[in-house]
């Protein structure tokens, strides 16, 4: 029993650094844009496959580091592109641009890998089990939390001590203001979606190595990531890091006493969160609602 | 937020040009589709696909056209009203306008009884705590197999012949009888929503979508309000979905899934969200387009996220806003 609940503990977790990585980079997103990036999922997917591409010829290592960084690339040329120009407009445009985004987009990813599976390779040291007994922990899955602890800590880290991220913290309070100082806020938007795709592609990756590739990979987490953000309160997101974790464990530790209803509870945590504190965990009045 | 805020308030409606040509001209090619769609290469039954999705597009148009709130989970009110009227019709009795009714009270309640949690939400928080519930149903149809037929979806129900007492009506096997029954439904339901948007309350809805700020200086309820326009607007979109189930024979999970909740928004905004008909237009455009568009390629899902693309960035009016628009002369 003990083994069983410490097995879904370490998957609850796992999935909820997932959680995490999404709801991180489509909060960044929302926060400073007030968009919400529907394709956000399939960012994942592209990283994803990207990473398939080039770990016959860079490694592992390698595709680990280029990976997320060409995702990002994509995100700012799409940025660049088109969602910028629905910035002015009613929100209801650029959420049927991501929308429309995220079809184009698996599809195109279902059309030049296939609509099948493919498996990723990691390297040989990262796939053994700890021990006999930990069996379920895998060096990979470890390496997998070592790194998005290592994005997490990186990410606020550079927030809060960069200039260009206390730029974006800046703008997401009051985006007229930081304008108004001098700085140029569509260079800002266009850098802090590419901040947010590298994280989605970063994700992918580590995905892809733990179940393999398919073109809709990434649509499983997009709910859950949304529910991270709404739990943990739009416009934190230290918020967004307590959500994903916390609907993470407990999807996990449902799945151990009631299977059925490990996708429900996530839902039920939401609807409990939106009674009792409707502007999230961390979430602070005032903030986009 | 204040950017897209004054947008918003600077972009007035423009009085529509002629509105009773534009009722007309609908009401004229609604009544006669049975008769020359066939020429066209068209069948029946994508007739009542427009109607159903026409309807379903211009309920939800009451929240986002003329509320000025974003729902992005209708399809969730669709799909249990496509549910409830499949689950009567198999479980409980063979009539249609109960199966129409349980439909109805199935996806207004539920709407109603989460209306209540969100109705202080705003804007894209709105949109993203609708979409995150709206898959809530998504997962009890998913995962309740033994009732709905899980992924499969529920079949072994037929809708069954309207009895008005007098004369029965068939509507299980002549096609043309059921599409202008689904038109009366229709007609009835618009009606509603014409008078709905007419009355005080209706008014005082477009004044909250023009200034929410100011409406509610006025001492207009606003919460009050957005929570009755979101209920009404789930019930009606419930309405549809019995009526999407009555056409099928069918509810399939796929109805309830986020992704319909998107098509039924690019349909309101393609036809144009600030005319009463845009999202009926919207809604044939959209229906036509992906029936050829599927019918032609296995990569249908690129052109009708392209739809999406290409509306958004060159034709954010719609189509009735930018003829209206012509006609106004602004």
């Amino acid at each position: 029993m003990l083994q069983l609940v410490l097995f879904n503990v370490t998957n609850g977790l796992i999935i909820g650094a997932f959680y995490v990585l999404m709801a991180l980079g489509l909060s960044l997103i929302l926060n400073l844009s007030s968009v919400i990036n529907f394709a956000h999922g399939n960012f994942l997917a592209l990283g994803g496959y990207i990473a398939y591409v080039l770990t016959p010829h860079i490694g592992f290592w390698g595709a680990l580091l280029v990976s997320p960084l060409l995702t990002a690339l994509f995100g700012f040329i799409i940025e660049r592109l088109m969602i910028r120009r629905v910035y002015p407009r009613d929100n209801v445009y650029s959420l049927l641009l991501t929308f429309g985004l995220a079809f184009i987009m698996q599809d195109a990813c279902r059309y030049i890998w296939g609509p099948n599976g493919l498996p990723m390779t990691v390297p040989e040291s990262l796939s053994t089990p700890l021990s006999p007994d930990l069996f379920f922990i895998t060096w990979y899955r470890i390496f997998m939390v070592a790194i998005v602890i290592i994005a997490v800590v990186g990410l606020f880290a550079f927030l809060r001590y960069s200039r260009v991220g206390i730029r974006i913290r800046a703008g997401t309070l009051d985006l007229d203001t930081v304008a108004a100082l001098g700085v140029n806020v569509g260079m800002l938007r266009s850098f802090n979606f590419a901040l947010g795709s590298l994280l989605a592609g970063l994700a992918g990756v580590l995905a892809a190595g733990q179940i393999g590739l398919n073109p809709n990979m990434g649509d499983d987490l997009l709910m859950p990531s949304f529910i991270a953000i709404i739990v943990g309160g739009v416009g934190s997101l230290t918020g967004t890091l307590l959500g994903g974790l916390l609907i993470g464990v407990a999807g996990a530790l449902t799945t151990v006493f009631w299977p059925a209803a490990s996708e429900a509870v996530i839902y039920v945590i939401m609807a409990v969160v939106l009674v009792l504190r409707p502007r999230g965990l961390m979430g602070e009045e005032g903030m986009l609602t | 937020m204040s950017a897209s805020t004054l947008v918003t308030a600077t972009a007035v409606t423009p009085r529509p040009a002629r509105p009773w040509l534009t009722t007309a001209i609908v009401w004229l090619v609604l009544l006669t589709v049975p008769f020359w769609l066939p020429m066209l290469g068209g069948y029946t039954a994508l007739a009542g696909r427009v109607l159903v999705l026409g309807l379903a597009a211009m309920s939800f148009n009451l929240l986002l056209g003329f509320t000025g709130v974003m729902s992005f989970g209708h399809a969730a009110y669709f799909g249990l009203g496509a549910y409830g009227a499949g689950l009567t019709l198999k479980y409980l009795t063979a009539s249609t306008p109960l199966a129409m009714l349980a439909g109805v009270l199935l996806g207004g309640l539920a709407g109603t009884l989460f209306g209540l949690l969100i109705v202080r939400r705003r804007g894209v928080y709105f949109a993203m705590v609708t979409v995150a519930f709206g898959q809530i149903a998504f997962y009890i149809a998913y995962s309740w197999d033994s009732l709905t037929g899980g992924y499969d979806g529920l079949r072994g129900f037929t809708r069954a012949p309207i009895n008005l007492g007098f004369t029965t009506i068939d509507i299980v096997n002549n096609d043309k009888a059921f599409y202008y029954f689904l038109l009366v439904i229709f007609a009835i339901a618009t009606s509603l929503l014409g008078l709905l948007l007419a009355s005080p309350f209706g008014r005082t809805l477009l004044a909250i979508r023009e200034n929410e700020r100011r409406a509610r200086f006025l001492g207009i309820p606003i919460e009050r309000h957005i929570w009755l326009s979101f209920s009404i607007s789930c019930a009606f979109t419930a309405l549809a979905g019995s009526l999407y189930a009555l056409l099928n024979n069918f509810a399939d999970p796929m109805g309830l899934h986020y992704s319909l909740s998107g098509e039924i928004v690019i349909m309101a905004v393609m036809g144009g969200m600030r005319a009463f008909w845009g999202p009926l237009v919207g809604a044939a455009l959209f229906v036509v387009l992906q029936d050829y568009i599927s019918s032609e390629t296995v990569n249908w899902m690129s052109f009708v996220g392209l739809i999406f693309v290409l509306v958004v960035l060159f034709f954010p009016r719609g189509l009735l806003g930018m003829l209206q628009n012509r006609g106004g002369g602004r």
